[in-house]
């Protein structure tokens, strides 16, 4: 039998798989590569520009999540613009960048959202306590993007071929099962949704194993404790109305279609980008930097140039080096 | 050094700390202090002396399960225990921003009485000194502490294959109650920082066994960065068990959530004991009910750590090479 070769779709699995050493008791049959599922690392350069940009306007507080603190943008991270004595605040949750926007009504508080539908349906809800608490100071820059589409790039793309998925719990947890069956179905790809223990992954890696042998290509879900066929039905709604899908720039994939979340017209007012005159010049990735390529499953963290030589999470080129469910902090962290 | 300004993360007890430590240390090195332990070993006219060093900056001030007070006796208590040695007295010395509240001294005050009664060594001696605002962060205590060394063998920064690795009981609470303070996370939950003397358990291990080699307390950067110093130093490989090492429900679930390694958080009432195998089960029984033999010293992979995981693989245990981030989803 050839060569089976499953993607882990989401980095909290990437990192997951990296702690338990999973990979070293595969058999050779079987190969896992990290997919487009990290936050930080999939986010384009030209959104982490704008944030860093955002953060240069005077009487500006940015708030973001730490991942974010260490990407590299153009010329510096958030966190090297913070200790030029910038005011960029860590926060866990976006209701903890109101509570700052509440108590500093002098300044524009702008919260940089990014990650996936885990992440954005609480973002949506923050954005409606603004409007319904009157808070005229808080703002959303939406880097927010959907993982559905992503899958259809990774499956279509020329330059890999992905036999299986491993799908991501937690944004399972919000959209169910109903993207997956069509993406299995349409694109005869069987996928398994995951939950983070090292026995959640090995199960779901020997589902997926089976069906490929059956050529089933069905949307399964391992991680039931979390995860409904439907899903959370008040979060997506939630979404809905605060945010309108939008085409998005993935790092690497370029655009896909329908794949990110701006905010729509009757949120207007909380939007960063429409509220700040954002200039950024047309920005590349570092030289040499393959992020884009590690996300896509095409290549391994180890195979970029840059890897352990001028990338290292101390000196981070790139955003997969940076995040902690980045693939290229987890090889460099745990080896292979 | 490769940073032209000192960043927080040369404080975290990973590899930019090492850096600056060397950085620092080369200028005046000498035979004593090139042994990078937690208190060095001086010898007073044949009397064999254990003296250290430290300072405490933790925020916020007080809490769960702590206060600086508290931390900063128990910090210098068990520093000079990790030498082997019995503790006999320590100093304090306070450094105040000017708008401290009175009551908030008084309360590391008593705090600092308590811990002293319950390790039983006395403060003996302190200095007062108050900078205008902003000059300091409400107050940092430096401390020193002397101790006597009646132990036979020579416990120091070496460990030797075949030595097994105790811990005294569940990791990772003092840092993440700290981030649990700090952050104003608001999760519900009952972590306590650890923040305990170690006194008496050390000196009964030094009773139980005559062949210990090392003993450290994991506190900046976790039971991770303390092994892989040891390893470091003593030129020898080091397989933990993953299983074996202690941790609470609550904690492994919180840091599940935060996406952080229990393994590289700070603990302030935890030793790891390296003792030759033959005596190991004497000494965790010495030490109490919730010592474990976490693992064992190799003479393969030198200067590294491996972790065996649940699932039976080994991976690499690697030194924190910045600090921990928390992750998005």
């Amino acid at each position: 039998m050839n060569k089976i070769k499953l993607m882990e779709v989401c980095g909290t699995h990437t990192m997951a798989i990296a702690k338990s050493g999973i990979k070293a008791i595969l058999p050779e049959s079987v190969e896992l590569v990290s997919g487009p599922g990290c936050p930080v690392c999939v986010t384009s350069q030209s959104d982490i520009d704008k944030a860093i940009a955002v953060s240069g306007i005077k009487d500006v507080i940015i708030a973001t999540f730490g991942d974010m603190m260490r990407v590299p943008g153009e010329k510096e991270s958030l966190a090297q613009a913070k200790s030029r004595g910038k005011d960029i605040r860590m926060v866990y949750s976006c209701m903890d960048a109101l509570s700052i926007a509440k108590d500093n009504p002098k300044k524009r508080i702008v919260f940089i959202g990014v990650g996936f539908e885990t992440t954005s349906p609480t973002v949506a809800a923050t954005i409606m306590e603004a409007k319904r608490q009157k808070i005229n100071n808080f703002f959303v820059l939406s880097c927010f993007k959907l993982i559905p589409p992503a899958l259809y790039a990774v499956s279509n793309s020329d330059k890999v071929k992905i036999d299986g998925f491993i799908c991501p719990g937690h944004v399972s947890v919000i959209i169910g099962t109903g993207p997956y069956e069509k993406f299995a179905a349409c694109c005869k790809k069987p996928c398994v949704i995951a939950g983070f223990e090292d026995t959640d992954i090995l199960v779901s890696i020997k589902r997926l194993v089976e069906m490929i042998k059956a050529r089933s290509y069905k949307a399964e879900i391992e991680y039931k404790r979390a995860v409904t066929k439907n899903g959370n039905t008040k979060a997506r709604k939630i979404l809905a109305s605060v945010f309108d899908v939008a085409p998005g720039q993935w790092r690497g994939i370029g655009i896909i279609e329908k794949s990110a979340l701006k905010i729509n017209k009757r949120y207007a007012s909380f939007d960063a980008e429409k509220e700040f005159d954002i200039k950024i010049s047309a920005t590349l990735p570092k030289k040499g930097c393959m992020c884009g390529e590690v996300i896509q499953g095409i290549i391994y963290p180890n195979e970029c140039k840059l890897f352990k030589r001028t990338c290292t999470p101390r000196n981070p080129k790139g955003p997969c080096m940076v995040s902690s469910e980045g693939a290229c902090a987890a090889y460099y962290r745990y080896g292979k | 050094m490769e940073n032209k300004t000192v960043t927080l993360a040369h404080g975290n007890g990973g590899r930019l700390m090492h850096e600056l430590v060397d950085a620092l240390r080369l200028k005046f090195s000498n035979k004593i202090l090139d042994e990078l332990t937690d208190a060095a070993e001086i010898n007073l006219k044949g009397k064999r002396i254990a003296f250290s060093a430290d300072s405490y900056v933790v925020k916020p001030l007080f809490f769960p399960g702590g206060d600086i007070g508290k931390l900063s006796v128990f910090g210098t208590v068990n520093d000079i225990s990790m030498k082997g040695a019995v503790p006999v007295c320590i100093s304090l010395s306070f450094i105040i921003e000017e708008g401290l509240p009175v009551k908030d001294l008084e309360k590391i005050a008593d705090s600092i009485s308590y811990a002293a009664k319950k390790s039983k060594v006395p403060v003996v001696t302190g200095d007062i000194k108050v900078v205008e605002k902003n000059a300091a962060d409400k107050i940092f205590i430096n401390t020193s502490g002397v101790g006597v060394i009646n132990y036979k063998g020579r416990i120091g920064a070496k460990a030797n294959p075949g030595d097994a690795i105790i811990i005294n009981g569940p990791i990772a609470e003092h840092g993440l109650s700290i981030l649990n303070a700090r952050e104003n996370l608001k999760f519900y939950s009952n972590i306590k920082s650890d923040c305990n003397n170690l006194n008496f358990e050390t000196e009964r291990c030094l009773k139980a066994s005559s062949r210990i080699s090392v003993m450290r307390d994991p506190t900046r950067g976790g039971v991770a960065t303390a092994l892989n110093e040891i390893a470091a130093a003593s030129g020898i490989g080091i397989e933990i068990d993953e299983q074996a090492i202690p941790i609470k429900p609550a904690v492994k679930k919180l840091c599940d959530v935060l996406g952080l390694d229990p393994l590289y958080i700070a603990n302030e009432g935890k030793f790891l004991c390296f003792v030759n195998n033959k005596d190991a089960k004497k000494v965790r029984k010495a030490i109490g009910a919730n010592a474990r033999i976490i693992g064992r010293v190799v003479s393969a992979h030198k200067k590294e750590v491996y972790l065996k995981t649940k699932i039976g693989a080994n991976r690499i245990l690697p030194t924190l090479e910045v600090d921990q981030l928390p992750r998005i989803c």
